[in-house]
């Protein structure tokens, strides 16, 4: 298994980890069962994702996506945001071994759920706006386990 | 920075002595030891004292060893060998669940053609059940094959009441002994061991070497065809080198079992002791007792194991995980599930495995990275923070 020197880093010394207490979105992906779950908070402010912090079980690949993945949305508008691909993630890590791309992909899917968690509870939109806007996918099983 | 090996269930560092013996076989004693002339004839009797180093140890006769390329091949031969040979009798094997892939794996592959296998399940220790064991033998069973000591959580099997069973059914046992060899004594003949698989880096050996014990008169059909060496049971130009340091390697294993034993354990039961006082929600995994001396597996909670290893790493401590990361597969360990683990248990799991060359020192050194680490990856994971927020019980 071949990290980058990038994955190294983040693993090791991963940015904004922790909880925020008065977030204004949380969101949960991934089951114990596979190995890997992600919390994501964000505190957002005039449509800007002002803070934003996590908590991850997993693999290395797991902490560096969540990790860089914060740095890479904080600051932005939610709609910025939103764009952010698994890719973008993937790309910005110098790479992942291709084991570990399911990684980047809850790194993606936590930060969606955040924001949609964020506009249910700013309950301007209704369950359909908010899962089209976000593009949550259906609970199902993992993709890449099956569990 | 310096290394903290303990990883000597994956492998071990060869013998100073061992690679001494070694090394004349790569320059002047380069041989083929199937030739006539003097280099060749001196090869040939540098394998056979290697053959008789192995049997002496196994309690069989030397002409009842084959050095083969290691355990896997080892374990294929034995299998393969036997059940092909044995077809006309029967079709059906008995194994465990918990066996090394190399017996697995070739059990499937026989699946696909045509035999039967029953995988025997184990306790929540991982000892094996020998009630089931004996329920599923039937008039078609031919090979019974269980290893003698697990690699993951070490836990030693009950070989001699196996091999009672075996032989009152007059049914072959096979045993992979990779882990066992060099750390217990074994007698193939009060034992009822039929066949025996071995390799010598996991007893301070070289990679890529190892034997195969088949009893006299237990038919089996040859693994790798070519030439006429290993008594036309396994073809292919003498690892000779390989051989003699198996033969050395074995030797010097048996030297000082019990001494090596006893320091070897003692390590251990002071690294379980000093991690199940300093670190809380962790669970040792495998008998308690009935165990490999210098193995150890624990599950600690809320974490996954290869970010542990990672940053073990990160300090020098070579380890290993059956979480899935490491697995190579999207499981973690087959052998923590068989043991009844949830999987966010087994994917927490920290396998460090202690040989000759480990000290208190690095012990201690490993328990305070641990500590640090642990309590780290812990603040970082979300089942902590949940568990914590619930109160702390569950
Ligand atoms: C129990 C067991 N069987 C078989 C093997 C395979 O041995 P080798 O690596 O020599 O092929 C191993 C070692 O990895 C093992 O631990």
């Amino acid at each position: 298994m071949e990290y980058t020197q990038k994955v190294i880093h983040h693993y090791t010394n991963p940015r904004n980890v922790g909880k925020i207490e008065d977030a204004s979105g949380v969101g949960e992906v991934g089951n114990p069962v596979c190995g890997d779950i992600m919390k994501m908070y964000i505190k957002v402010e005039n449509n800007i994702i002002v803070d934003v912090k996590f908590k991850t079980f997993g693999c290395g690949a797991a902490i560096a996506t969540s990790s860089i993945s914060t740095e890479m949305i904080k600051g932005k508008t939610i709609e910025e945001a939103l764009e952010l691909k698994n890719t973008d993630v993937v790309n910005e890590l110098g790479g992942l071994p291709p084991v570990k791309i399911h990684c980047s992909v809850l790194a993606e899917e936590a930060i969606h759920e955040a924001i949609a968690d964020y506009y249910r509870k700013e309950g301007k939109m209704t369950e359909e706006e908010i899962i089209k806007k976000c593009k949550l996918k259906e609970k199902k099983e993992c993709e890449a386990c099956g569990h | 920075m310096n290394t903290v090996y303990l990883d000597n269930s994956a492998t071990t560092k060869v013998d100073d002595e061992v690679l001494k013996v070694m090394l004349p076989y790569f320059s002047q004693n380069y041989g083929n030891a199937s030739s006539i002339y003097s280099i060749g004839r001196e090869n040939r009797k540098a394998i056979e004292d290697a053959r008789e180093k192995v049997a002496k140890i196994l309690n069989c006769n030397s002409n009842e060893v084959y050095f083969t390329a290691g355990g896997s091949e080892s374990d294929n031969t034995a299998i393969k060998g036997i059940a092909y040979a044995n077809k006309n009798k029967g079709n059906h094997i008995i194994t465990s669940k918990i066996e090394h892939p190399a017996v697995l794996e070739t059990c499937k592959k026989l699946e696909k053609d045509g035999f039967e296998v029953s995988y025997i399940s184990v306790d929540e220790n991982g000892i094996l059940n020998l009630e089931e064991l004996k329920d599923s033998i039937r008039p078609t069973t031919i090979l019974i094959s269980v290893m003698f000591a697990n690699n993951e959580i070490g836990t030693i099997q009950p070989i001699k009441e196996i091999g009672e069973i075996a032989k009152e059914k007059g049914i072959y046992f096979h045993t992979d002994a990779v882990q066992a060899v060099g750390n217990i004594k074994i007698d193939v003949e009060k034992l009822n061991i039929d066949s025996l698989s071995l390799s010598a880096h996991k007893f301070y050996g070289p990679k890529g070497i190892g034997a195969l014990y088949v009893r006299k008169n237990v038919p089996f059909v040859k693994f790798i065809d070519g030439g006429h060496q290993e008594r036309n049971k396994r073809a292919g130009t003498e690892n000779v080198a390989g051989i003699v340091g198996l033969g050395k390697a074995i030797e010097l294993a048996y030297k000082d079992l019990d001494e090596h034993n006893e320091k070897i354990k003692k390590l251990r039961d002071y690294y379980v002791e000093q991690v199940e006082k300093r670190i809380p929600y962790i669970k040792v995994n495998g008998d308690r007792n009935k165990r490999l001396p210098g193995n150890s597996n624990i599950s600690f909670r809320f974490i996954e194991g290869e970010s542990l290893l990672l940053n073990l790493d990160l300090k020098g401590i070579c380890a290993s995980s059956g979480s899935a990361c490491t697995s190579g597969s999207l499981d973690p360990s087959h052998v923590l599930l068989a043991i009844g683990l949830p999987h966010e248990i087994a994917h927490g799991s920290l396998r460090v495995s202690i040989g000759k060359y480990n000290t208190k020192e690095e012990i201690d050194y490993v328990v305070d990275s641990l500590v640090e680490i642990v309590e780290r990856l812990r603040n970082m994971s979300p089942l902590w923070e949940e568990f914590i927020e619930n109160g702390g019980n569950n």
